[in-house]
């Protein structure tokens, strides 16, 4: 039986497709097409631009306080997550180019975390800026460890590092939930410059209020190639882009279309809630 | 070579967990099962890494006199469980359950409870009206503040009216913008790391 028999087997047979999934399917493979496009079209068109984000560019001015200060630098990528999360991947994203930069300028790089496989990842991504950068020596593991896994531990035991250490910035990147305004309070009281980033719309309020600089939704993932400057990764930036005009345009469509149904009086219209 | 095979591993899986999700065979149900319990398996070897990794970072710590109080504490209590388990078993009336109950608990929730004076810190820097915006945000959170209070509802009858218009339409609409955002970025990067254009995460970038 060739490939394509078996792929229309299985599109057909209701045990091998999920039917009511059909929409996610078809809007997953449109998203795909779209970010493949941007990404593998990119050279004909110049090199791609990101508008400048605040919280990106407070980094260097971040890591030299720190310097100036002789201070640690604490990142922590907060409870909520594991490593198959995307906003941890982005957060490592963001550690590689704040350890490639704190290797340089000799600055310590403080990394408390609550899960064992983070712990292992970021020490290997820290290893390997400090190796780029041309200091491995420089490189700590003990200071990119576990804590616990316990919530209020965790926020507690990075609570103590922020008050004794008193680190000059604070990075609080990735996924985090009740303990976010815990530690960007502490952090505020201690006077460390903070950059912050999640992807929690409830904790995201917290960060505005209490850090220096918030990365509000896609910033975050955005970060990778705006610090980078990778033409690769920028053109899935573009991609992003690309689809949120798309959505933004069925959504117009949408509010028209139940607008004139309203109005009309005629029965409500679903093709669009798909 | 070995990053390559990594990459490798990440794209079939990948590609596989991605397929699996569109379907509800028990094979494709029995693959994603399978996965999850290998990665609860790599989760508890990457645990013992964690304690052993902690263990050692606060031997060596005390040994340098740094934080020694602190640390050896961390370290009693480190020790103090498993052995209370293993001694006395993890039921009721268990030294393990009365030190989780009565240690362990009351601590967790003194550092929950701080979240109550830190909003409070918090709102009190955040809500000055220092700028248009600012005095929109402010006026925005008496209104909702009220209205969730026990003299919103008499106070009068358009508060908590008002304040869930607030929440179900323009607060909800930045709300969702955001998430829209997060969706696509959540989206873009896996993508990239199923592909291997995202390198970071092996540890370099390229």
């Amino acid at each position: 039986m060739s490939g394509f028999s078996l792929l229309v087997i299985a599109a057909t047979d209701p045990a091998w497709f999920d039917v009511d999934k059909l929409p996610v399917l078809i809007a997953a493979i449109v998203s795909i097409i779209v970010i493949f496009y941007a990404t593998f079209h990119r050279s004909r068109r110049g090199k791609f631009q990101v508008r400048e984000i605040a919280g990106l560019k407070a980094v260097e001015d971040a890591i030299g306080r720190c310097t100036e200060m002789a201070r640690p630098l604490l990142f922590t990528p907060g409870w909520g997550g594991d490593i198959q999360r995307p906003t941890t991947i982005a957060s490592m994203n963001i550690l590689a180019h704040v350890a490639e930069k704190t290797a340089q300028y000799d600055c310590r790089l403080v990394y408390p975390t609550h899960d064992p496989v983070i712990m292992a990842v970021a020490q290997e991504v820290t290893r390997e800026a400090y190796a780029r950068a041309g200091c491995a020596d420089r490189y700590r593991q003990d200071d990119i460890s576990y804590v616990t896994s316990s919530q209020f531990g965790y926020a507690a035991a990075v609570d103590g590092q922020i008050s004794r250490l008193k680190p000059a910035s604070v990075f609080l990147l990735g996924t985090f939930e009740a303990e976010s305004l815990i530690l960007a309070e502490t952090g505020n009281s201690i006077g460390a410059i903070q950059i912050a980033g999640t992807d929690s719309t409830i904790q995201l309020s917290f960060f505005i209020v209490a850090c220096d600089y918030t990365l509000i939704g896609e910033e975050l993932f955005v970060a990778s190639g705006y610090l980078s400057g990778d033409d690769s990764i920028l053109a899935s930036v573009r991609a992003q882009d690309m689809l949120k005009v798309l959505i933004g345009l069925l959504l117009v469509v949408a509010v028209v279309w139940n607008t004139i149904c309203e109005l009309t009086g005629a029965a409500e219209q679903s093709w669009w809630s798909f | 070579m070995n990053r390559r095979v990594a990459l490798v591993i990440c794209f079939g899986f990948g590609v596989v967990m991605f397929a699996q999700y569109f379907s509800k065979h028990p094979l494709a149900r029995g693959v994603n099962q399978a996965v999850l319990e290998y990665w609860q398996i790599i989760f508890a070897f990457a645990l013992l890494l964690g304690v052993v990794s902690f263990f050692q970072n606060n031997i060596k710590q005390i040994g340098h006199g740094s934080d020694r109080p602190y640390r050896t504490v961390s370290l009693v209590g480190l020790l103090a469980m498993p052995v209370a388990a293993v001694i006395g078993g993890i039921g009721a009336g268990s030294p393990f359950l009365w030190i989780f109950e009565n240690v362990q608990a009351p601590m967790q929730s003194t550092v929950f409870a701080l979240l109550a004076f830190f909003v409070a810190s918090a709102s009190f820097r955040g809500f000055r009206a220092r700028s248009v915006p600012a005095a929109i945000l402010l006026g925005a959170a008496i209104l909702i503040l009220l209205s969730r209070s026990a003299i919103g509802g008499p106070l009068s009858g358009w508060l908590p009216d008002t304040a869930d218009w607030i929440r179900h339409h323009p607060s909800m609409a930045a709300r969702r913008a955001i998430l829209i955002g997060i969706g696509l970025g959540s989206l873009t990067t896996s993508l990239r790391v199923i592909v291997g254009i995202e390198r970071t995460w092996l540890g370099g970038k390229k």
